[in-house]
C-alpha cells in the first residue's frame, strides 16, 4: 500500500520513496525508509500529514501516491 | 592554512580576524543570535550569483556571518549551496539547535561535525522543549556529540552571554563512526576534511573544484548519519507525556478544509479590520492628512518658497504636485509606511507562529489546479500586501515553473494594501453589486491565467513537502523586532523609487509630454475602455505604481460602469517601478519584459472586454458572472488542445 492509502491514526512504517531528493530530504527529517510513523492526518483529495515524535511533514497527494508503505 | 575554494563571499575579513559561522535549520532562531552577538555593526552583502542575502557583523576582533536556515549541507538549492560554501571557509560553527525539532536539526550537527570544523552548539528553545514535555541531557549530549552545549532560551537572553563566553571552547566533535575512514582518504587527496566529506556524498560542485568524480555514497552516509542521531537522542531525550494539547489540536484544524477555511476566513476578516479600516482610514488620515498634509507640507513648502519660486521648474520639482519634497514623503512616510507597519506586522505573526505551512498544507489541492503547490500560498497572500516583497518570496518555491507562474500571477493579478485600499473605497461608493463583478472578473483571470500557463510551460510542478513547526503563541519582542527591521528595509528601498518616479513625472507634465500621451493613448482609452481621455494621466501614474494610478482615478468623474473598468484595468495594469525591478532581478532580463508587456496587454484586453460586456448588459453583476463564465470556459477548453496535442504527438 501507499502513503496516499492510510487512514488517520495508523501507525506505519515507510518502505520506500522513490524520489532520491525527497529520500534524502527525509532522511534528513528522521521520516525516511525504514522509519516507523504516525498518520496524524489526511486532508481529503489533499496532502498526508505524518510524524515521528514531535517532526510532523507535510507529502502532498502526488508524493504520498509514490510513497510505500506498511501497516505497524 | 586557508584552504579556499570556490565563491567567495564579498566580505573583508582583516587579518588575524577568525569566520565564526552562525549555522541551523530554518526557525531554529539564528537571527536572534545574530542580532545579540553583533549589536551595532550589522552588514549585508549580496552572494555572487544569487539573490540572497547574508549578514555579517563583528564580534570583538573576530567577523560573525550569518547563513541561510537549511536542512542539510549539500546542493539542492540556492541556500543549501551557500550555507555549504560559507561554513566550509569557517574557523568555528555556532550551531543553533531547535530543542523541539532535535530529530531534524541534528542531522544538520552531526554533518557540520562531519566536516571536522570546530564547533559549540547553542539548544535553544529549552522552555518550550520542557513545555511539550521532553527531559533532555545536555551533558550526554554533549558527550556524545564532542562539543560544547549550552542551553538557551535566545527571545529571553537565556544562555547568550554563555555562548559569547563559550566560543573559544568550540572544538572539533566525534564524526559518524563508519564513515571516518572513507573520509581520511578522501582528505588526503582533496586536503580538507569537509570537502572530503562532500565529494562522497555526491556533491557535484565540490567535486568539480577538485576536478574529481562526485561519490555515490550520499545514501548510505546519510543513513548511518541518521542511526547515529537516532542513537544520540534515545540516550539524552526523554518523552514524558506533558503536552500541549491545545496548540496542537488547534494545528489540526488549521489544515482540515472543514476547519481549516472558516479559521482562514477569520484570519482574513482581521487583517482587513485592522489593515484595510483601523490603519487605511484611521491612522492614515491622521499621517497623511494631518501630520503630512496640514504641518509637514505647507512647512517645507514655505521653507523651500524663500529660496526657490515654486512656479519655477525647480520649484516644481522639488514641492510642486508631484514634489520630491512634498509628494515622495507624504506618500511613503504618511500613506505606505503605516499600512506596511501593519502588513509585516501580521506578517511576521504568522512567521512566528507557524501558520502558514499549515495554510500551504490547506490549499495545496486547489493550487494544484494552476500548477502549484500549497507553498505558493505564501507568495500569493503576501502579494496583497506588497508584490514586490512577494515577488522575492517566490524563492522558496520547488521549481523555477512554479516561479514562474507564481511571478505572472502576482505581476498581473494581485493588488497590493495601498492600491487594495484606493480600490475598496471607490467600489463601496458605487455599490455592492459592483464589488462583485469586480472580484469576480479578477478570481476567474487568475483560474484562467493559472490554468492556462500550467498547460503552456514546459515540465512538472513539484509537490508539496514540508515540515510543521509547532504552532504556538508568537512572541511579542520577536513580532516587533521583525516587523521594525521589515518595515525599515521597505523604507530604504521605496523612497529613492518613489523620487525617480515623481521626478519622471514631474518632467513629463512639465515638458507636455503628459498631456501629448493623452493624445496618444485616447485610441486605448476612449476607444477600447470608453473612458475620458484624462484618464491616461493615471494610466502613465499607474506605470510608477499601480496604487499612484488608482489615486489618479479617484479625482475624476465616472460613471459607475467606467468606474469598473477602469478600476479592474488599473488592477491588472503594469507592477510598481519597485517590483519591476525585483522582477527583473528574480526573473532575468527576457521573462521581466515579457510579463511587463502581457500585462499591458492583458489588462487593456479584459478592460476592453468588461467595456463591451458593460454596453451590452445593464446588471454588472451580469457583466461579472458573463465574463467569469467566459473566463472558465476557456480554461476549460484549453485542456481538449493540450490532450489533442499529446495525442497527435503519441501517434
Amino acid at each position: 500500500m501507499t502513503l496516499e492509502n492510510l487512514k488517520k491514526g495508523q501507525m506505519f512504517k515507510i518502505i520506500s520513496i522513490p524520489d532520491p531528493y525527497i529520500r534524502a530530504q527525509t532522511i534528513r527529517f528522521g521520516l525516511g525508509e525504514g522509519e516507523t510513523a504516525l498518520c496524524e492526518e489526511v486532508v481529503p483529495a489533499g496532502p498526508v500529514i505524518i510524524r515521528k515524535n514531535l517532526q510532523e511533514i507535510v507529502l502532498g497527494r502526488g508524493l504520498a501516491k509514490q510513497i510505500v508503505v506498511e501497516l505497524s | 592554512m586557508n584552504h579556499c575554494h570556490g565563491k567567495d563571499l564579498p566580505i573583508e575579513i582583516p587579518q588575524g580576524a577568525r569566520k565564526i559561522v552562525l549555522a541551523g535549520n530554518p526557525n531554529a532562531g539564528k537571527s536572534v543570535f545574530f542580532n545579540a552577538l553583533t549589536n551595532l555593526y550589522v552588514d549585508v552583502s549580496n552572494y555572487p550569483g544569487t539573490t540572497l542575502e547574508i549578514s555579517h557583523g563583528r564580534l570583538g576582533k573576530d567577523v560573525i556571518i550569518d547563513t541561510p536556515g537549511v536542512y542539510g549541507l549539500s546542493s539542492f538549492n540556492d541556500e543549501e549551496r551557500i550555507a555549504r560554501d560559507i561554513i566550509l571557509n569557517s574557523d568555528i560553527v555556532l550551531n543553533v539547535v531547535n530543542a523541539l525539532h532535535m530529530e531534524r536539526d541534528l542531522f544538520l550537527t552531526q554533518q557540520i561535525i562531519d566536516t571536522g570544523i570546530p564547533m559549540i552548539v547553542a539548544l535553544n528553545m529549552v522552555d518550550e522543549a520542557q513545555a511539550q514535555g521532553l527531559k533532555i541531557d545536555v551533558e550526554e549530549l554533549s558527550r556524545e556529540l564532542g562539543v560544547p552545549v549550552i542551553p538557551t532560551v535566545a527571545v529571553k537572553r537565556i544562555g547568550i552571554e554563555e555562548v559569547k563566553n563559550s566560543l573559544d571552547k568550540a572544538v572539533t566533535g566525534n564524526p559518524t563512526p563508519e564513515i571516518k575512514e572513507k573520509m581520511l582518504l578522501m582528505s588526503n587527496r582533496v586536503g580538507h576534511q569537509g570537502e572530503a566529506l562532500l565529494i562522497l556524498e555526491g556533491d557535484e560542485i565540490v567535486a568539480r573544484r577538485h576536478g574529481l568524480e562526485p561519490g555515490n555514497e550520499m545514501e548510505k552516509i546519510y543513513l548511518l548519519r541518521r542511526k547515529r542521531v537516532n542513537s544520540i537522542l534515545e540516550s539524552v531525550v526523554e518523552k514524558t507525556n506533558k503536552s500541549r494539547v491545545f496548540s496542537n489540536w488547534l494545528g489540526k484544524q488549521m489544515i482540515k478544509p472543514l476547519t481549516g477555511i472558516p479559521i482562514l476566513l477569520v484570519v482574513l476578516w482581521l487583517m482587513y479590520e485592522i489593515i484595510g479600516v483601523f490603519i487605511a482610514e484611521g491612522v492614515v488620515e491622521i499621517t497623511e492628512d494631518i501630520i503630512m498634509g496640514e504641518y509637514y507640507e505647507p512647512i517645507i513648502r514655505g521653507l523651500i518658497g524663500k529660496f526657490i519660486n515654486e512656479q519655477r521648474w525647480l520649484g516644481y520639482i522639488l514641492v510642486g504636485e508631484f514634489g520630491l519634497l512634498t509628494m515622495t514623503v507624504t506618500y511613503v512616510l504618511g500613506l505606505l509606511m503605516p499600512l506596511v507597519v501593519g502588513f509585516y506586522m501580521f506578517l511576521s505573526i504568522f512567521e512566528d507562529s507557524g501558520y502558514l505551512p499549515r495554510l500551504a498544507a490547506l490549499v495545496d489541492r486547489v493550487l494544484s489546479f494552476i500548477g502549484l503547490n500549497g507553498k505558493a500560498i505564501i507568495p500569493l497572500i503576501l502579494g496583497f500586501g506588497c508584490v514586490t516583497m512577494a515577488t522575492i518570496t517566490t524563492r522558496l518555491l520547488g521549481s523555477e515553473r512554479e516561479k514562474r507562474i507564481t511571478v505572472f500571477l502576482l505581476a498581473l493579478t494581485i493588488p497590493c494594501s495601498a492600491q487594495l485600499g484606493i480600490i475598496a473605497g471607490m467600489l463601496a461608493a458605487i455599490g455592492t453589486q459592483y464589488a462583485l463583478a469586480y472580484v469576480l472578473v479578477i478570481a476567474s483571470l487568475l483560474i484562467l491565467v493559472g490554468t492556462l500557463l500550467n498547460r503552456l510551460l514546459e515540465g512538472k510542478s513539484t509537490d508539496l513537502m514540508i515540515d510543521l513547526p509547532p504552532l504556538r503563541v508568537p512572541r511579542v519582542g520577536n513580532v516587533f523586532k521583525k516587523t521594525t527591521v521589515k518595515s525599515y528595509n521597505f523604507l530604504k528601498e521605496a523612497f529613492p523609487l518613489f523620487a525617480v518616479g515623481a521626478l519622471l513625472i514631474s518632467v513629463l507634465q512639465l515638458t507636455g509630454i503628459l498631456k501629448w500621451l493623452q493624445n496618444v493613448l485616447s485610441p486605448l482609452t476612449v476607444g477600447l475602455l470608453r473612458l475620458p481621455a484624462e484618464s491616461a494621466t493615471a494610466f502613465v501614474m499607474g506605470v510608477v505604481r499601480r496604487d499612484f494610478g488608482a489615486a489618479g482615478l479617484y479625482d475624476m468623474t465616472l460613471e459607475p460602469a467606467q468606474t469598473l473598468v477602469a478600476l479592474i484595468t488599473i488592477t491588472l495594469f503594469v507592477p510598481c517601478i519597485a517590483s519591476v525591478l525585483v522582477l527583473f532581478k528574480e526573473r532575468g532580463k527576457k521573462e521581466a519584459v515579457t510579463i511587463w508587456l502581457a500585462t499591458w496587454v492583458i489588462a487593456f484586453l479584459v478592460g476592453g472586454t468588461v467595456a463591451w460586456l458593460s454596453s451590452i448588459f445593464e446588471s454588472p453583476m451580469l457583466v461579472g458572472i458573463v465574463f467569469a463564465a467566459l473566463a472558465l470556459l476557456v480554461a476549460y477548453l484549453s485542456g481538449f488542445v493540450k490532450a489533442g496535442k499529446k495525442a497527435s504527438v503519441g501517434m
